[in-house]
């Protein structure tokens, strides 16, 4: 047998590739990742835009990073330096605002404000959401059940998972297949009568989709805030010391640690094929690298059809692929300020320290998917806002600060057609300035550097088909066994010895690590384990 | 009634829980807020400020200074250097532990001791015919513990840029600059944290005022007032012991299996055994021979397992945020093999960590043990494994 340059390949230097490579690795594999860009991290990366500013260019928090890879691959020693967010604060145009924080009975005052019954309803509310939210933990840990295998291990999984199901009260099904059908909008009008709580509550449905609020299907997005972390809901949440690039830099030293080789600059081509099976990759330069097997850290879209090839897939699976909904909706901008921007609710930083959500209604939200659903971006958008810099003085030079700007709903798909969303970036940047201006007075004149990237930008810089920061809808058909899709869950793909170890694979989306490290898992047939 | 500490007018103004308990005879701030992970965080990330005056502090000055800590701890003091600070356990002639504390040599002829329990009658025991004396400054002398990754940007401003050069372990004479005419002091590299940190000593008279100059300098940093509950999930992280919980000190023993030898505790390393004659000698030597019969160890309890014990119940994992100190049985094979004294869960290691005493036979890193979980008030085991410590030691602890 031909002898191969490495154990594993891995395309693409995001977050789980690097998990992936860290796993290999730490198993003795001979493992080699290969970063187009001149930074690692994919999504996950900081920048020095501006000088002394440092950006979380695109992911800006880290949410759900599995705390088991943090032991397995020893993060903490290797420089994850997590500081948790504390508050969820929502300014209102006409003056009113709602901080929600991670101490309960504050929160509870806050919302009393607006509704008594809701501050009251409330800890009902995630008690029973924390109920369910318990069986997504292990969804989400786990590689996706086959339903259609007669594979002992996988029947006993299954029913594993049904015995949970079975196990559930009469409420606790309602409440289930309530969470697995409804809008969020509609599952928080059962229980929540104020507009102010529901309609920041609403928006964790429609990240990274190209749903509305009101949209059916978007309600089981609100279990991933109650998954029964043991560091607490607000907890689980947090910016990373430096930049979110700090998470991939701290994997990066990991895999390093355990004899992963990585490069930067290093911009593959295609995969090799022979013979229907993968045996390495052929960079942009020519050179060639041989491996026993191939794994995809980018989305599924540019590993099968940009570094495979269609002629080298079955038709069924190309046609499937096709179908696989990308359509990013989302945009982000980036602020360098000269101070601390002042909300007109309230004076102070104390409610500034989390994330600050431009949401004022309901009525605000399904708008700005109107006008996302006909071609253009939202003249009002959901802006997801934060200021690491006020706890983490790192980023930012002192009394200076930097304002990440989740901007939803940019549509990737704009009338004009995507390529032409560089000659409305500047068009888009303005749009959020104006709407944050209209809770910051005299933001404009704070701003000593913007950075704006649209959905075109996000995917020609960051490989994101179509902008999408999910690698593909977070959405009930294109998750669990049917990501990317049915048959091909389990990180194996039709091509032999080609693996996906991205966002594209189950459990999906978010600074995660998990597709990666379940990937490794299952090349190392330590899946249980 | 516990008398309120030189810091208590600031501190009691920050303490919006009214959560104290009494430590040493003084009233000590548990947690500020309703929960202290914010501190934790604070001093994980930014820096944090705890007032540590409780801790007895004893200065011993004469000519025989060095001879009598000689004598009475488990340490040679007699070539130590001026700045340099030591981390030291003392013994009964029985070679037991006593208490565990530091001694900073400020001078030739000037240590500064501090301990957990009161001292000065037993050591001043001890002295017989030295030229030495020794003074209790308890209550004279302040102390602030400042923590954390910013700590030395916290202090930089406050003592100046000397605080750059400034060793690990070493001690240094400073200058408090504060409102007012500059105020003298003694700030040491040193800490219960395992972080980056510093102790800052000073007159009882001078405390407020340093106190607001460290928050002034140290607000726009994140520094936050930091409590015991913060400070006891860290230290576990750091794998520092506490007198009173992971061991007992000889003299609070009502019985010989309470007692334990430094060898016991992880001590050997400090252990100065060939020597001019000192307090346990006898006792410690055979110990060496022989071997401690059992070893304090950290423990990671295995999370997958634990959260199985859960799981059985149908409920998620839970546990206190404060670090548990009610003891929990350890076993190997069925039989009670030790038994851990302090567990927490570490947020930033996202572990589950103990500190514990087990056979000697069985304290290996690696060793595969059984914890003691108690659910729903039914008893379980989770598999729990022996590793080293500190669980957590950042560089820049030592940098």
């Amino acid at each position: 047998m031909a002898s191969h340059d490495y154990d594993a390949i891995i395309v693409g230097g995001g977050h789980n590739g690097l998990v992936c490579a860290a796993y290999l690795a730490k198993a003795g594999q001979r493992v080699l990742v290969l970063e187009r860009r001149h930074v690692l991290g994919g999504a996950a990366v900081s920048e020095e835009i501006h000088p002394g500013f440092t950006y979380s260019v695109c992911s800006y928090v880290v949410s759900l990073l599995r705390p088991w890879i943090i032991r397995d691959l020893e993060l903490s020693r290797f420089g994850l330096d997590l500081i948790p967010l504390e508050s969820s604060y929502l300014p209102l145009p006409d003056g009113r605002d709602l901080c929600r924080w991670s101490d309960g009975e504050l929160t509870r005052d806050e919302v009393s404000r607006f509704s008594r019954h809701d501050a009251e309803v409330m800890g009902e509310f995630s008690q029973a959401m924390s109920k369910i939210g318990r069986f997504v933990r292990p969804i989400i840990d786990s590689p996706a059940p086959e339903p259609a295998s007669f594979n002992p291990k996988e029947l006993m999984n299954l029913l594993r998972l049904g015995r949970h199901f079975g196990d559930a009260t009469v409420d606790q099904m309602e409440l289930r297949l309530k969470l697995l059908t409804m809008s969020a909008v509609d599952f928080l009008d059962e229980w929540f009568e104020s507009e102010v709580l529901k309609s920041p509550m609403s928006v964790s449905g429609i990240i990274g989709t190209f749903l509305g609020v009101r949209s059916p299907g978007t309600a089981y997005v609100l279990l991933h805030h109650y998954m029964g972390e043991i560091d607490g809901a607000f907890r689980s949440w947090g910016f990373q010391r430096g930049g979110t690039g700090g998470v991939s830099n701290a994997i990066a030293s990991s895999a390093r640690h355990f004899g992963a080789e990585i490069r930067t600059e290093a911009s593959v081509d295609h995969i090799m094929m022979q013979h229907g099976k993968a045996t390495g990759v052929v960079l942009e330069n020519g050179d060639e690298l041989s491996a026993k097997q191939v794994v995809s850290g980018c989305d599924p879209r540019r590993t099968f059809f940009g570094f495979v090839g269609q002629e080298h897939l079955p038709d069924e699976f190309s046609q499937s692929l096709q179908r696989y909904r990308f359509r990013g909706s989302s945009g982000k901008v980036n602020l360098a300020l000269d101070r601390l921007p002042e909300f007109s609710c309230r004076p102070g930083d104390a409610h500034l320290r989390g994330d600050i959500a431009i949401a004022p209604s309901i009525d605000y939200l399904e708008r700005a998917y109107d006008e996302a659903k006909y071609g253009t971006f939202s003249r009002r958008p959901y802006i997801n806002v934060v200021i690491p810099s006020l706890v983490d003085p790192s980023v930012a030079p002192a009394g200076k600060h930097v304002m990440s700007c989740f901007v939803q709903y940019a549509p990737y798909d704009i009338t004009e057609g995507a390529e032409n969303w560089p000659s409305k970036r500047e068009a888009f940047g303005e749009t959020v300035i104006d709407t944050l201006a209209e809770y910051i007075p005299g933001l404009r004149e704070m701003i000593l550097h913007k950075q704006v990237l649209t959905p075109w930008d996000i995917q020609e810089e960051f490989g994101l088909t179509e902008g999408n920061i999910f690698h593909g809808e977070l959405t009930l058909d294109q998750m669990a066994f049917q990501r990317p899709m049915s048959g091909w869950a389990r990180y194996r793909t039709p091509v032999r010895n080609l693996w996906l170890a991205s966002s594209g694979a189950h459990p999906g989306g978010g600074l995660m690590g998990a597709p990666g490290a379940l990937c490794a898992k299952a090349m190392l047939g330590t899946e249980g384990s | 009634m516990p008398r309120p500490t030189p810091f208590h007018p600031r501190t009691s103004e920050l303490c919006t829980s009214m959560a104290y308990k009494e430590w040493a005879g003084c009233y000590a701030v548990c947690r500020y807020d309703t929960y202290h992970d914010r501190e934790y965080y604070a001093l994980r990330h930014q820096a944090t400020l705890m007032d540590a005056t409780p801790l007895y502090k004893y200065e011993v000055r004469g000519s025989n200074a060095a001879d009598l800590l000689s004598r009475v701890t488990v340490r040679d003091y007699s070539r130590h250097s001026v700045g340099r600070v030591s981390y030291v356990c003392w013994c009964d002639e029985h070679g037991k532990v006593l208490d565990d504390g530091t001694v900073t040599k400020l001078a030739d002829d000037h240590f500064r001791l501090t301990s957990a329990d009161p001292a000065l009658a037993w050591i001043h025991r001890n002295s017989r015919g030295l030229d030495v004396t020794m003074t209790d400054v308890t209550r004279e002398v302040a102390a602030l513990a400042l923590q954390g990754p910013l700590s030395r940007e916290v202090l930089r401003p406050v003592v100046g840029n000397g605080i750059d050069e400034l060793k690990f372990f070493r001690a240094m004479p400073v200058r408090y600059a504060v409102e007012g005419p500059e105020v003298e002091g003694v700030v040491t590299r040193t800490g219960y944290t395992g972080d980056l940190g510093y102790e800052l000593w000073m007159d009882s008279a001078d405390a407020l005022r340093v106190y607001d100059a460290v928050m002034e300098s140290g607000t726009p940093l994140g520094l936050l007032p930091m409590g015991l509950d913060a400070l006891d999930v860290s230290r576990v992280e750091a794998g520092f012991l506490l007198n009173g919980v992971d061991y007992t000190s000889a003299r609070s023993a009502f019985i010989e299996k309470q007692k334990s030898t430094p060898y016991e505790l992880g001590f050997d390393w400090m252990v100065q055994l060939e020597r001019d004659p000192f307090v346990g000698q006898a006792a410690l030597r055979q110990e060496k021979i022989e071997g401690p019969r059992r070893k304090l160890v950290g423990l990671e309890v295995d999370w997958d397992d634990f959260e199985a014990i859960y799981e059985s119940f149908g409920l998620a994992p839970h546990l206190t945020a404060e670090t548990c100190r009610a003891g929990a049985p350890l076993y190997e094979h069925g039989q009670q093999v030790g038994y851990a004294t302090s567990r927490t869960w570490s947020p930033t290691l996202k572990k589950y960590l103990a500190l514990g005493t087990v056979d000697a036979s069985l304290s290996r890193p690696g060793t595969r043990l059984e914890i003691e979980v108690t659910c729903e008030y039914e008893r379980h085991r989770a598999a729990a494994t022996v590793r080293p410590t500190p669980f957590f030691d950042p560089e820049r602890k030592k940098a």
